[in-house]
């Protein structure tokens, strides 16, 4: 078990494409960190230059006492689990996980200990002698997990462990990958585009964007506060809703303007966002979270912070409802919020109306909202998220 | 409208579960066809066997009968057989000796072939070096480079090396001019090994030899076993290469049979009994091996 430390990592292909630009990083000793990011962000070439898989082309990465630049990944003494698991086809399950302890010399009763051991531990005890192709996908996964275990690394490195299960399966196989290494209290970096996974899994979140990195943090603080407008699209599910307006300064009373409706912004925000009036009477981006939005039937609400609009789609999902509705804002379109877009696979969640924003709210079951009615929306405005336009940074949230 | 609606989907089960429905009459056409179409392969398998079967009978008759009336003659007269000519053939120094070159000259040839030539894929694969793809661009410039090209100048280099003749001349010729193949062939099994199969022994410890051994090899068993088959009927089957490159002592079942052909002109029979001998081998090497080609391939199914 050791700390990893990378400083300043870079990578370049012969090609000259840049995976991985500056990233420094500290992982501690036991800690669960998830980078995370939408597919070809580096995340995994940065996890293949820890394995020792990819060489290091600037900075260093420091596993325990030790500058691992140069060495080999045999003799990293890390363990890595990959997307496809990589098992070895003419080996059975026994042979799969005692494969690394044989190479290293174990005497064959410690091996034999070791492996049923974890055996136990991934309920494989009964699939000991079947080779991979006879294992159903949980199991496999679960078989690369022993290999990696068995040997007692330092640390683990997972590339997308999750990926090639169904989602119910995901949602377990999540749970005992977050139960083991608890346990075992192993360093752990751990590679997802998902940043569902990212959230229930990470005691700290590293959010990467082509080849570089967001922000790093505890994931509450991720999507509470997020450093950019990247960060904020990516965190959270559905995604905030994201809309450009007009900030006002009148009086000393702040306000943001949606189409010709208006929301309040409270002092308490201002106070703790004392950078935004600066940008009073200028262009903003604000975020909402769905969950900061409800249908005004459930909860009540002050005046200046409600909007009105209609219900084009209504999700019930059982303990919570999700409302589509659009508001006359116009839709915040950068490199980032496309990136993201692509990433998802999904070109049709351009907006559905001709023009303005789709935004969605989380409401509580218990709504009555049907599909064409006129609702009217309270907005949490205290915890309202804004962005530069310019340059996508959040607007201090200290 | 609404009943055929509600009835459609027990309909759509039935097709989902079964083979399509057919008529009586599309079925009976379609036995017909099957029939016939069996009825034609037989006939081409049993055209095919003639001349073996041929072959066979005449190694089971004596010289004296065979050189009266042809082979057939033995399905109706059965006293005929003998197995003299078998008998005659395990006795004859020659034949044996011949046998053996064979064996010697077609075991390392494979053997080496398959293991050089599994080595040099590996590397070309998975190991970064300067050159390699122009390394791979010049083994298939020698896969179409003619054996008959390069037999004069080889037995000069032989006779100036001293192997002319000899057994390990013959056995290098071979390894030559199977290696190309057998790169190019397990070069193309190896790329569509995952690559991720090697990094994860990797990080378990694997240096190169320990992959290429204990990951490499194994789970290319089906191709390993296919291209020890083809070189192994090459070279047990050639009868240019020995023809020139080896001498009376070194020769192999083929030149040996060949030379006897022309000193006794009609020994039909011993000719046919020392064919048979030489088929033997190689169909128990097929044999063997198959049952390699149907493990393997149900075996690395890399998922």
């Amino acid at each position: 078990m050791a700390e990893i430390v990378i400083e300043g990592l870079g990578k370049v292909y012969l090609d000259g494409t840049r995976a991985v630009d500056d990233l420094s990083l500290e992982v501690q000793d036991g800690e669960f960190l998830v980078l995370v990011g939408p597919s070809g962000c580096g995340k995994t070439t940065a996890l293949r230059m820890l394995a020792g898989l990819e060489s290091v082309t600037e900075g260093t990465i420091r596993i325990g006492d030790r500058v691992v630049d140069d060495v080999p990944a045999r003799d990293r003494d890390v363990a890595m689990v990959f997307q496809s698991y990589a098992l070895y086809p003419h080996l059975n399950v026994y042979e799969n996980i005692a494969f690394g302890l044989r190479l290293r010399k174990v005497p064959k009763a410690e091996i034999d200990r070791l492996v049923r051991e974890v055996a136990e531990v991934l309920r494989l005890e009964e699939h000991l002698t079947r080779k991979p192709g006879n294992l159903s996908g949980g199991q496999r996964q679960r078989v690369a997990m022993g290999r990696a275990i068995v040997r007692e690394p330092r640390a683990f490195l997972m590339d997308e462990p999750l990926s090639n299960l169904d989602a119910k399966l995901r949602v377990q196989v999540r749970a005992q990958i977050a139960r083991i290494q608890r346990d075992l209290g192993v360093t752990t970096v751990y590679v997802t585009h998902d940043q569902t996974e990212a959230m229930t899994l990470g005691d700290r979140v590293a959010v990467m964007k082509r080849g570089v990195l967001q922000q790093v943090g505890p994931p509450q603080e991720l999507y509470d506060r997020p450093d950019n407008l990247f960060v904020a699209a990516f965190v959270g599910s559905p995604g905030m809703n994201l809309m450009c307006v007009e900030l006002t300064e009148d009086d000393g009373r702040f306000r943001v303007h949606i189409g010709d409706q208006t929301l309040d912004l409270p002092d308490a925000l201002l106070h703790r966002r004392p950078a935004l009036r600066a940008h009073a009477n200028r262009k903003v981006i604000v975020g909402i979270r769905p969950e900061d939005m409800e249908d005004t039937g459930i909860v009540g609400a002050a005046e200046g912070a409600t909007l009105t609009s209609v219900a084009d789609l209504v999700e019930a999902m059982g303990s919570d409802v999700l409302v589509h509705f659009p508001l006359d804002a116009s839709p915040v379109v950068t490199e980032d919020t496309r990136e993201l877009a692509r990433d998802a696979g999904a070109d049709e969640t351009l907006p559905a109306v001709d023009h303005g924003v789709v935004c969605v709210g989380r409401f509580s079951p218990r709504t009555h909202v049907f599909e064409g009615q006129t609702i009217t929306v309270a907005v949490d405005t205290d915890r309202i998220h804004f962005f530069d336009p310019a340059t996508g940074i959040a607007i201090d949230h200290s | 409208m609404t009943t055929p609606a509600k009835k459609s989907p027990s309909v759509v089960e039935v097709s989902v579960t079964g083979a399509p429905r057919r008529g009586t009459a599309a079925r009976l056409v379609g036995a017909l066809g099957s029939g016939a179409l069996r009825l034609l392969l037989i006939t081409v398998a049993l055209l095919w066997m003639v001349p073996l079967m041929g072959l066979l009978l005449v190694s089971l008759r004596s010289g004296a009968d065979n050189t009266n009336s042809g082979w057939w003659t033995v399905l109706l007269k059965p006293t005929e057989l003998t197995l003299a000519n078998y008998q005659g053939l395990v006795q004859d120094g020659v034949v044996l000796r011949s046998f053996l070159n064979t064996v010697y000259i077609s075991v390392p040839s494979t053997v080496l072939v398959v293991g050089i030539g599994a080595m040099a894929a590996y590397a070309l694969v998975w190991l970064d070096f300067p050159g390699r793809d122009w390394i791979m661009v010049a083994v298939v410039g020698l896969l179409v480079l003619p054996v008959q090209a390069a037999l004069i100048p080889i037995s000069r280099l032989y006779g100036a090396l001293g192997v002319f003749g000899s057994i390990t001349g013959a056995i290098l010729f071979h390894v030559a001019f199977g290696l190309p193949f057998a790169v190019f062939l397990l070069r193309d099994f190896f790329v569509g090994i995952p690559r991720d199969l090697l990094e994860a022994a990797r990080m378990d410890g694997a240096r190169e030899w320990r992959i290429f051994r204990k990951v490499v090899l194994p789970v290319s068993r089906p191709a390993l076993a296919s291209l020890a088959v083809f070189q192994f009927l090459w070279v047990w089957n050639d009868m240019l290469v020995a023809l020139v490159l080896t001498s009376p002592d070194s020769a192999p079942l083929t030149v040996a049979l060949r030379s006897d052909l022309r000193q006794f002109g009609t020994n039909v029979d011993v000719l046919a009994s020392g064919a048979l001998l030489s088929m033997l081998v190689p169909l128990l090497v097929f044999f063997v091996f198959q049952r390699h080609f149907v493990q393997g391939a149900f075996a690395t199914s890399p998922r």
